[in-house]
Parts: structure tokens; sequence; C-alpha cells
């Protein structure tokens, strides 16, 4: 079967691109603190999202709706009612984290079905198993800290569907367990859908030298002539002992694309893509080349190579822990 | 307001681990949790002194738990976390994975690192037998009153990360390891060297986080000295208390007075900083802007 490949969309302009370059599934959230993507400008409102779930269905395509923060006490409403509307809006899924959520989800919308976030970081087969026992949970978005041969173990181990990051920003830190970003700035993903966000970055000229600082906190500095890093947290520089520099991550982002067929031996069902943020024709072209790299494989060819290293960020890219160098 | 004593989060000698718990024994607190909550390697350095400490603190009167790890991957840490559910103490889940190998009807705590956010998570866990539960420490004081209330109609007992450096992320990836440039597998426990973290400062030499291992520390220690009424009054049950190599003991007495009314607000902090010298203090994601700051600087 061939493999499934998920798309970010942050607009419906980037749905209806994903859609006709090729994708399987997209997936997209409320314009709202609902999802990990709440940046000003993305995102979509109730109608919006009726009618990208309704182009969609017309193309052939799915549409998974990303809730996938963790809902604030005291006001739960406001999370319950994103997946009243997704459901109402014909989603194909929803995409949860919280286990409150998915308690709600489950008793409420029982013909709704259900994927794990990789906001809930489930990295092995017993609490994948669990998820599903509990709430009816079809499919887990891995965790970025597993390698090849620990997703082909947890496939051994479960019927639930397994779909893995394979382009795109990267966490290092286990998703969804990281308040690195609220420490310094007030903002976390967990929360408020945000991780280092923009509303908190500040860059200066230092003597010659441009300085990030993220939060009040230098964590970058480089020549005024060298492109300026995004200041995000854990790929930032720091000293520590007699070391400096990124003693986190560098700031690379995931590209697994060479991966493939392992990950399709692996037993995995389907491949992710992050970018919600990102443009339509990024994500247009992006989506193009990984179902071109699916379908190749699928007729027993090999895979195009290298076609997506320009458009990583950094222009540095990484397998990250699939072949965990670093174990 | 009780006292818990968290799990300690740093590699320590065997010898050093076992004085702590031993005095513990006549710290004055009320409960303790104990066992490796950060790194599955460190375990078998003090792994068979963990029974001894535990019949030791419950004859000096603790109540006793025994963590889970923070982040189950191999199957090594699976089959632990399944013996977990055998010795006979209750456990405190800090991987949801633990739900999986609880014994059936038995009680359990919820430790920091479960992401316990609003009323839905709460009730879930207390249906599936869960009696207390130390809430994340990012959440804001809003956040602890809406649960503390929750919790009251649950039976539910709801701490607040109270005293130490705190658990910002936890990673597949050993940072200790890499700043030795080595791997994890064979990163020769270079985490033993830090007992309290190791600081990791910014561009600019400000101090700002602790890399401890697979863990990543806030630079700052939590302290919610100034809180301590606003906690109570909100129904929080216990504040916990993290363990750190420097007067330890010193903190849970600092903390008794404290919340016993003895001292006044202040008097925790300004012993606190003597104790870690050059030590910065936090209690901002209770009531802050951002986790790292001080609700005295704002004050002053």
């Amino acid at each position: 079967m061939v493999m499934e490949i998920v798309c970010p969309a942050g607009t419906p302009a980037a749905l209806r691109a994903a859609v006709k370059a090729g994708a399987h599934t997209v997936y997209c959230g409320f314009n709202d603190e609902t999802n990990a993507r709440n940046f000003p400008g993305l995102n979509f409102d109730r109608d919006e999202m009726r009618e990208g779930v309704g182009f969609a269905h017309k193309h052939g395509a799915k549409v998974l709706v990303a809730i996938n923060t963790f809902p604030r006490a005291g006001d739960q409403a406001i999370w319950h009612r994103a997946i009243d509307d997704a459901h109402s809006a014909g989603a194909d899924a929803v995409i949860l984290a919280d286990p409150g959520l998915l308690d709600y989800a489950a008793r409420d919308h029982p013909d709704l079905r259900l994927h794990l976030s990789v906001q809930a970081a489930a990295a092995n087969a017993d609490i994948i198993n669990y998820y599903a026992d509990a709430f009816g949970v079809k499919r887990v978005v891995l965790p970025r800290v597993l390698s090849v041969p620990e997703i082909a173990a947890i496939n051994a181990e479960t019927d639930v569907e397994t779909e893995v990051f394979v382009f795109g920003g990267l966490c290092v830190m286990a998703e969804g367990r990281c308040s690195l970003s609220s420490y310094a700035t007030g903002l976390s993903p967990n929360m408020n859908g945000v991780c280092s966000p923009a509303s908190h970055v500040e860059y200066q000229d230092d003597q010659g030298e441009l300085s990030a600082k993220l939060g009040g906190y230098t964590i970058h500095r480089v020549g005024k002539d060298e492109p300026a890093p995004y200041p995000t947290l854990c790929k930032g520089c720091f000293s520590a002992g007699d070391q400096s520099g990124h003693l986190f991550e560098d700031p690379v982002s995931l590209n697994a694309e060479q991966l493939i067929p392992q990950l399709q031996k692996a037993g995995v069902t389907a491949l992710k893509i992050e970018g919600r943020q990102r443009s339509k024709s990024y994500v247009a072209q992006v989506v193009r080349n990984f179902r071109n790299a699916v379908d190749a494989l699928e007729a027993g060819q090999d895979l195009p190579a290298g076609m997506l290293a320009g458009l990583s960020e950094g222009q540095a890219t990484t397998t990250g822990a699939y072949k965990k160098t670093w174990r | 307001m009780e006292l818990t004593v968290g799990a300690n989060q740093f590699f320590w000698t065997a010898d050093n681990w076992s004085a702590l718990y031993d005095e513990l024994t006549t710290a004055p607190v009320d409960r303790v949790v104990l066992g490796e909550v950060v790194c599955s390697k460190r375990l078998p350095f003090y792994q068979d002194r963990i029974p001894e400490a535990v019949a030791r603190l419950v004859d000096a009167g603790k109540e006793v738990a025994l963590t889970s790890l923070a982040l189950i991957t191999l199957k090594r840490e699976r089959k632990l976390t399944a013996a977990l559910a055998e010795m006979g103490v209750t456990i405190e889940i800090n991987d949801l994975t633990a739900l999986a190998h609880l014994p059936k009807g038995a009680d359990f705590w919820v430790g920091p690192l479960v992401n316990v956010y609003n009323e839905g998570t709460l009730t879930w866990l207390a249906g599936l037998g869960a009696s207390r539960v130390c809430l994340p420490p990012e959440l804001p004081l809003a956040s602890v009153k809406a649960l503390t209330s929750a919790a009251a109609d649950l039976g539910v007992a709801i701490e607040v990360w109270g005293h130490g450096r705190l658990p910002l992320a936890i990673s597949g990836r050993c940072y200790h390891a890499r700043l030795h440039k080595r791997t994890k597998d064979n990163c020769q426990f270079a985490c033993e060297d830090d007992p309290d973290g190791l600081e990791v400062r910014t561009l600019d030499d400000q101090p700002f986080m602790a890399m401890n291992g697979v863990q990543t520390l806030s630079g700052s220690y939590a302290c919610v000295d100034h809180q301590v009424e606003l906690l109570t009054k909100a129904g929080v049950s216990a504040l916990r208390l993290s363990p750190q190599s420097q007067g330890f003991l010193r903190v849970c007495e600092l903390y008794r007075d404290r919340v016993s009314g003895a001292k006044p607000a202040g008097s925790v902090a300004d012993e606190a900083r003597k104790l870690v010298p050059d030590a910065n203090l936090s209690d901002g994601f209770l009531t802050g802007d951002n986790g790292a700051s001080w609700s005295q600087d704002i004050a002053s």
C-alpha cells in the first residue's frame, strides 16, 4: 500500500495547493489557541474549515484537524467546541494530545476518528496500546526521539497506525513536555500553541555584530553580513563548563526523504510534513516531491535524491533521531 | 500545608544517595518520592539500596512512593516500569506509560512531569485511581485554583512545585554526553560530576538553564516563599521540594517554619540564597510574566 503523505496547511490557499499537488491528507487547525501553531494570520475559521474539508473530499483527500494544545483549566469549553466543530465540518479525524480531551471526544463523538498528536509524546507500544484501549485511538504521530529500529519495534507490537515526521522543523526535546519557551517568555507550546514566539524576539546591533534575543536572553550572535537564525531556544548558542556553541541542537531541520523505504519496511503508515506556518508554494513543492517519492517506491523505482535540501531552514538538514548517531 | 520531597533529579553517588534518605527520616516533611525519574542508566548504581531506604522512611512515619521514569522508550525501561508495580509501594507516574503497568485497583500519585493542565485530565486520572497530583510547574496560579477546586470534588490532593531547579524538558538525547563529545550509550556518566546540574549560560554570560543528562532544568531555583498564603488559600495540599546537594535538610526546615506560620514571607528566600551562593530564585510560572522571573524584583 502506498504510504500516505500528510501535509500541513496554515491557510485555505495552502490546503488547496497541497491537495492539488497530490497530498493524500492535509492537517490544519482553527485560528485560536486550540492548536500548536497559533500564529497571527494563520489557520482556519469555522467556515473556512467546512469549505476546506469539502474541497479536499471532492478531490479525494482527507482533512485532519489538530486540536493539540492542552486545554486551560477553567476554559475547557473552547477546546470542546473545537472538537464539536471539527466533527460537524466533516473532518476525517482530530489530532489530540490531552487525555481529558481524548476522553471528551471518545464519549461525545464516538464516530469521530482519533489520532494521537506528537504532543502526547507516546514513545513506546505500552502507552500507544493504552490510548487505543482507553479512547479508541486509531493512529499515533510518533515523537521525533525514536530511531527507525525503535519505530519498527513499536509497529510489531501495536495495531495502531503510526505516522512519522519526515520533513521540516525538528524538536529535540520530547514534544509536549517542554517548558523552555514559557520559562523565557511566558508562552509555551502546551498552553499557548507557540514556541519561542516572535513577539519576544529582538534583534540588536552589538558593536558590528547582530545579536538575537528571546525574552531578553541573547542566544545568537553573528557577523553583520551573515544570515541571522531565528532564536529558537533549543537551537540557540550557550556556554556550559568550558564549552560553548549549540549545546542542545544545531539550527538544523529534519529531512528523512532518503529513509522512506526503511520507514515503510518499519511498518509506518503515513509520512508527515511539518510547517503549517509555511507558504502555499513551499507546501506544494514539498508535497509534490514526497508524493513522487512514495509513488516511485510503490512502483519499485529508486527515490529521487536531494530534491528538498534548498527548502530547509538554515540550509542544514539532519535525519534526526531516525539514524541516531548520538545513541 | 504539607511538604513532599520529590524524586531526586540528579545523579549522585550511591553513598550520597543513601545519605539523603537517611537525613530525610528526621526531616520535617510528610512524604518522600524516591527512585529514578531522569535516566534509566543511573538506576543500577543505587537500585539495591531502595528497599532499605523505603523501609526506613516508612518506619519514620513518612508516606513513600516510587517514581516511574519521565520518558520510557526502551524495552528495558518498559520492564523496569512493570517491575515497579511489584514493589508493594505506591507508584508515582511521571510518564503515562506507567498507567499500563499499575497494579489493578491500586491508588497512585501523579508527578510533575505528567501533563495535568485541566479538569478533564484530572478527572480522567482520578477515575483511574490517582489520589495525589503534583501539577506541572509551568501552570499559573489561575490554573492551580481551578484545579484545586475540581480536585476537592474528586478527593484528589493537589501539590505544587515549591522549591528547586525546575524540570523544563526531557529528551531522548543526553546533553551531558553531547557536551563531552560522547554518545549516549557511552556517556561514562558525565552527569555525575554535576550533582545539581551543569549551569548553561547565554552569550551575555547570564545564567539561564542547567543540563542534567537527558533533562534540561531552569538555572534558577524555584521558590514559592512569597506565594505560600496564596497557595494555601487556593487549597493546595502540599508543596513539593526537590533535593539539592547543599543544605537540603535546611530547605525542608525553612519551608516547615514558613507553612506553619512560624516564619514570615522572605525567610525561606533569604536563607536559601545562603545555601546556594550565586543562585537566582524564581517564582514566575505561578505569578509572573515568565517562569524565570522573581516576584520581589518587580516589587522592589
